[in-house]
This record gives C-alpha cells, sequence and structure tokens, in this order.
C-alpha cells in the first residue's frame, strides 16, 4: 500500500471530521438542552460561506472576511432563534423537523436572491495557497492543514467552555435537568439563545473555512447536514465529546472508504462486482454504520452520563 | 369513529364530518376538471392532474403509518424511489408488462420496508426520524452508484408498463388507472383505520404501554403498517415512473420525504382525506408560484412554518372548524 497516498486521505478524512465536528458540535448542544430538531442548521452553514464570501470581497482579505462574518452569522442565529425557534421548543419532533425544513427551503431561496443562482468562488490569501511537505516527498496543501488545525484549536476552546466555565456548567445542568436550572433562578430563555448563537456560529465558521475550496453555493449545507445528524447520534446525542470522536470518525470512515474499499472489495470478489459494488457501498457506509448502532446501542457511542 | 347507520351517502358523509364532504368535493373535481379540460384541448391540466393523484397516493400511504401510527418516517421517498425503478430497470431489459413491473414494484418496496422496519421500529422519537432517513439514503446512494441504469444522470423509460386493459400511453387512461388506484387505497385505508388493525395502531400512538399491558404485540402491528405503507408507496412509485417516463435517484432524496411529509401536515395527518388535499393544495401553489418566480420556494417555506405554528390539524382542520365541528 502506497504510504503517502495513505497519509493524505487519513488527512483529508481529519479534514472532513473536523468540519463535521463544527456542525455537529451546535446541533448537539442545541438537540442536547433543548431537544430540539434543527433541520435548518446546514443553512446556516452555508450561510457563513455565502457571507464570508461576499466579505472577502469588499475588504480583499479572507482572514478579515471571516472575522467580520462570525459576529454576522451569531446575529442571523439570534435573530432566527427569537422569532422561529423559540415558539418550538414546546411542540414534538415532528413539528421541528417540518418548520426547520421550510425554514431551511426559505434560507437556501433567499441565499439565491441575495447571492444569485451561481456559486461564489472565494481567493485564499497568497500565503494559504502553498502546499506543505508534512512526510518527505508526501505534499498537501497549507489551506487543509489550517482547517484541521483550526478545527482542532476550536475542539479544545469548546471542551474549556463546557468543562471548565460558568456557562459551560449551566450548559450542562441545562442539558441534564432544565426545570432544576430554571428553578435556581437562572434565565434559561437567555441560556438557550446564547446555546443557539454558538451553535450558529460554529456551523457558520464551517462554511467559511470549506468556502475557499468548494465555493460557496446554494444548497452546500442539504447534504453534510444529514451527515452531521449521523454524527450526533452515533456520538450519542448531547455529548460534546462524542460529537467529536464519532465526527473524526466518520470522516476519516467516508473517506478512507470512497478511496480504499474497492481495493479491498477486490481481494475476494469477482473484479467487475467490486467495481460496481464499491462506490455504493462506501457511500452507504456511514448509513450503515448509524443503523447498526440505533439497533444495537440507540443512545450512541458516548451518551451523556444524566438525561 | 363509524358514523351512524344512515341511508343516503350524503347523509353518510354528513355524519362524518365537514373534512370529509370536503374531501369528497375536493375528489370529484380532481375526477371531473381534468377530463374537462383534455375535452377542450387543455392537455396540460390532465397531466397536472396525473401528477397530484399519483402524489396524493403516496402522501395517503405516509398518512396511514403518520398520521394514524404515530410513527414520522422521514425516508418515504426511498419507497416511491424503488417503485419507480421497478419500472425502469425491467423496462430497459425490454420486459414491457406491467403485470411483472406493478407486483415487482409493490414486493421490493414491501420487502425494503419490512427490513428497514424491522430494525427502525425498535428505535424510538427523534431516533426513528433519524434511522428511517437513513435507509432511504442507503437507497439514493445505491441507486446513484447504479451506473448502469443512469446513475446520477437517470434513466429514461422509453414505453410505458403495458397493462391491458388500460392503455398507458393514452393520458386519459393513465389518469384513470391513477385516480381508480387512489379511490382504491382510500377506501381501504378507510377499512383498515377503522378496523381491530387500526385501532390497535391508534391505541399503540396513543398509550403504548397501556396497548402492551393489555396484551398487544404493538411492535408487529406497527410492522405491518409500515410493510403496507410502503407497499403502496412503492406501488405509486411504480405510477410515477410510467408518468414520468423519466427516473433519477433524486426521487429518494432526503428533501422528497420532506414534502411529503409536508403534503400530509398540510392536508391533515390522521385524516382520511387529508394527505389528498395536501397533495393538492401543495401541487397547485408550487405550480402557480413557480410561474410567478422563480423563488416561489420562499413563500413555500413560509407557509410550511406558518401551518406548524398555527394551522394544527392542516386542511381538513380548517375544514371542520369553518363547517362548524371542533
Amino acid at each position: 500500500m502506497d504510504t503517502g497516498l495513505l497519509v493524505i486521505q487519513t488527512l483529508n478524512g481529519l479534514q472532513l471530521g473536523v468540519l463535521l465536528f463544527l456542525l455537529a458540535a451546535g446541533l448537539t448542544l442545541v438537540f442536547g438542552i433543548m431537544d430540539f430538531v434543527n433541520l435548518a442548521h446546514g443553512s446556516i452553514y452555508m450561510l457563513g460561506a455565502f457571507i464570508a464570501a461576499s466579505l472577502t470581497r469588499l475588504s480583499d482579505s479572507f482572514v478579515l472576511g471571516v472575522v467580520l462574518a462570525l459576529p454576522v452569522v451569531a446575529i442571523v442565529g439570534l435573530v432566527l432563534e427569537r422569532v422561529v425557534i423559540r415558539p418550538l421548543y414546546a411542540r414534538d419532533h415532528l413539528d421541528h423537523v417540518l418548520a426547520t425544513f421550510g425554514l431551511l427551503l426559505a434560507i437556501d431561496t433567499l441565499a439565491h436572491m441575495i447571492w444569485g443562482p451561481e456559486g461564489i468562488s472565494v481567493l485564499l490569501p497568497e500565503w494559504l495557497r502553498g502546499q506543505v511537505e508534512v512526510l518527505p516527498g508526501v505534499i498537501f496543501p497549507t489551506y487543509r492543514l489550517v482547517i484541521i488545525s483550526s478545527g482542532l484549536i476550536i475542539a479544545v476552546l469548546l471542551y474549556w467552555l463546557v468543562n471548565h466555565t460558568r456557562l459551560g456548567m449551566l450548559i450542562r445542568a441545562g442539558a441534564s435537568n432544565r426545570t432544576m436550572v430554571s428553578a435556581l433562578g437562572i434565565n434559561i430563555d437567555l441560556l438557550f439563545t446564547g446555546v443557539f448563537a454558538i451553535g450558529a456560529v460554529l456551523a457558520g465558521l464551517a462554511g467559511m473555512l470549506i468556502a475557499p475550496i468548494t465555493e460557496a453555493a446554494i444548497g452546500m449545507g442539504n447534504d453534510i447536514i444529514i451527515t452531521a445528524f449521523v454524527v450526533i447520534i452515533v456520538g450519542g446525542i448531547g455529548s460534546m465529546k462524542g460529537a467529536f470522536i464519532a465526527a473524526m470518525l466518520i470522516g476519516l470512515i467516508d473517506t478512507l472508504g470512497r478511496s480504499y474499499l474497492d481495493g479491498i472489495l477486490k481481494a475476494f470478489m469477482p473484479l467487475t462486482a467490486a467495481e460496481t459494488a464499491a462506490p455504493a457501498l462506501s457511500a452507504m457506509l456511514i448509513y450503515i454504520l448509524m443503523a447498526a448502532i440505533l439497533a444495537l446501542r440507540p443512545q450512541g457511542l458516548f451518551p451523556p452520563r444524566t438525561r | 369513529m363509524s358514523p351512524a347507520p344512515a341511508t343516503s351517502t350524503f347523509s353518510r358523509l354528513r355524519a362524518a364530518g365537514p373534512g370529509n364532504l370536503g374531501g369528497v368535493v375536493v375528489l370529484a373535481l380532481l375526477l371531473v376538471l381534468p377530463l374537462a379540460a383534455w375535452w377542450t384541448g387543455q392537455k396540460f391540466y390532465l397531466d397536472f392532474a396525473t401528477r397530484i393523484t399519483i402524489l396524493a397516493i403516496v402522501a395517503t400511504s405516509l398518512n396511514f403509518i403518520l398520521g394514524y401510527g404515530g410513527l414520522i418516517s422521514f425516508g418515504h421517498a426511498a419507497f416511491v424511489g424503488i417503485g419507480a425503478y421497478c419500472v425502469g430497470i425491467p423496462a430497459y431489459y425490454d420486459l414491457a408488462s406491467g403485470f411483472v413491473h406493478i407486483p415487482l414494484a409493490i414486493a421490493a418496496s414491501a420487502l425494503f420496508a419490512l427490513v428497514t422496519g424491522a430494525i427502525s421500529l425498535r428505535t424510538r422519537g427523534v431516533y426513528f426520524i433519524m434511522i428511517t432517513m437513513a435507509f432511504a439514503q442507503m437507497a439514493y446512494y445505491l441507486f446513484l452508484s447504479l451506473d448502469e441504469y443512469g446513475g446520477n444522470d437517470g434513466l429514461t423509460i422509453y414505453s410505458r408498463s403495458v397493462l391491458p386493459p388500460f392503455n398507458l400511453e393514452q393520458r386519459p387512461q393513465l389518469f384513470l388507472l391513477a385516480y381508480v388506484s387512489l379511490v382504491v387505497v382510500l377506501a381501504l385505508k378507510h377499512r383498515f383505520v377503522n378496523s381491530r388493525f387500526g385501532m390497535v395502531l391508534r391505541g399503540a400512538r396513543a398509550n403504548e404501554t397501556r396497548m402492551i399491558a393489555i396484551g398487544f404485540n404493538t411492535y408487529a402491528y406497527r410492522l405491518a403498517a409500515y410493510v403496507i405503507a410502503g407497499a403502496i408507496a412503492g406501488y405509486g412509485g411504480a405510477l410515477l415512473g410510467n408518468f414520468t417516463n423519466f427516473i433519477t435517484p433524486d426521487m429518494m432524496s432526503w428533501t422528497r420525504s420532506g414534502d411529503l411529509m409536508f403534503m400530509v401536515i398540510l392536508g391533515g395527518a390522521g385524516s382520511l382525506f387529508g394527505p389528498v388535499m395536501g397533495a393538492v393544495a401543495i401541487l397547485l401553489l408550487e405550480e402557480y408560484l413557480a410561474r410567478l418566480t422563480v423563488y416561489w420556494q420562499l413563500p413555500f417555506g413560509l407557509l410550511l412554518i406558518a401551518t406548524v405554528l398555527y394551522q394544527r390539524g392542516g386542511l381538513n382542520g380548517l375544514i371542520e372548524r369553518l363547517g362548524g365541528r371542533k
């Protein structure tokens, strides 16, 4: 096996994993604390990409574009929570799914109205466009390494926020027992709004980070949001640690499956059968994993200790 | 639930509530208007009505598990796609008989429902939503990767199913087949829902613990309902494949499943004619808005949010209230 290729594909898998984690972190917080299913989370990812793309063009700097886009996405999250999401907390999951599906259609179309049907490419600054030799003879784009490291830094920050700050304590308490937290005099509405905005910023950031690679496009969030749901279910709903491990796992399985399943199947199947089965199976791999986990261990791999 | 004995059909319907009366009116218009339009040379409306009718069949099958069973299946589009490919793939091999296509579509989607339902129904709540969606995604990616049958580009069906006495190449006959199927499916649903089987299903939705305590195997009942709904949706898919003559894996994408749920909820989940009204309303609105603006999904999405927030019971519930019943 070609070690260089394996290293590159592993890094690609980690990059996907990091993006999934940024999406899943918000999703699992909102789900864990407010018991709210948000299909429109992927639309915030898309909005992040578009807003950063526009601001990058205005400011002529990708870094500045991202820094300016983050508060804008936070405001979008705040407004959404106040106007659409809040009345839904008391409803059942069916209503959550339907209303946020409607929200997704509306946001996608709004983006279409504002930015047009074409995708918008995002230009990276010179110093991010190069490549790095990660191992002797193995080169990897600098920017993708930046994505991986910023994702890991944010994971550490989130870990610190959730486990070592007062806000994090409230978040964990809210996830275990909402009623008790509000009975102790905590403004639970404000906490919910804050958590939703944090989730929106993380999702928006994921969209901003991927935009220079894929470009900002209408509907870009609609596939990855489903994968992010797979992540939080595999990891255990409400668990930040679970979301991180599952995101990395699924990023790696998906990427490595697509590149190596072909070869593995050829080892014990006729050539043509393997060539037909491999792409189908590799695309289905993460869903098979999720179905297996739901059937055998429905609470996920790392469920939060108290629910 | 069953209405008091009554002499005429009309009074029986009145006894069953204004929602059902409204449903019968919608159903009658769905038959008369397109045929009249066809007669006067407006062929487009017949095709439009055929699409509405087929999707009404699918929405009705979803309502069976969603509305009455309380099972929030987020992967119903997969059955439609499987049914459609059961027409497309045999047709690709020049096997044109509808007596092969349709039993195959029903059997394949029922089998898919049996296998995925047996696993999915072990879970509850949001996990059920997500696992049904995961299985639909598997089907989606499976057909996406079948390059032999078009993959992402889709598969053209060059000749419709040969299904004597119907000649499906004749558009009014395809419409009539779909319409008759819809009426049969509605009648079957009505009988099912008011049978012992339907009572157990609804009982399990209201209070599962109690149903188990009085000795019902709710899992088996739910699985049976899931398989029936899947089979009917697969049949709808076979009709849809015949109607569009072109099928793609996109028919199975999760947003299509969302559209189907929207039809059921807008029309009124757990009512006999609700999904028919929902299919009519949504497709009419979609057609109308799409002519006005390319941004038609914006009002569409807002309508969905408003329906969830403010209109419990959907159109059926609205008619019931206007008709003076709670």
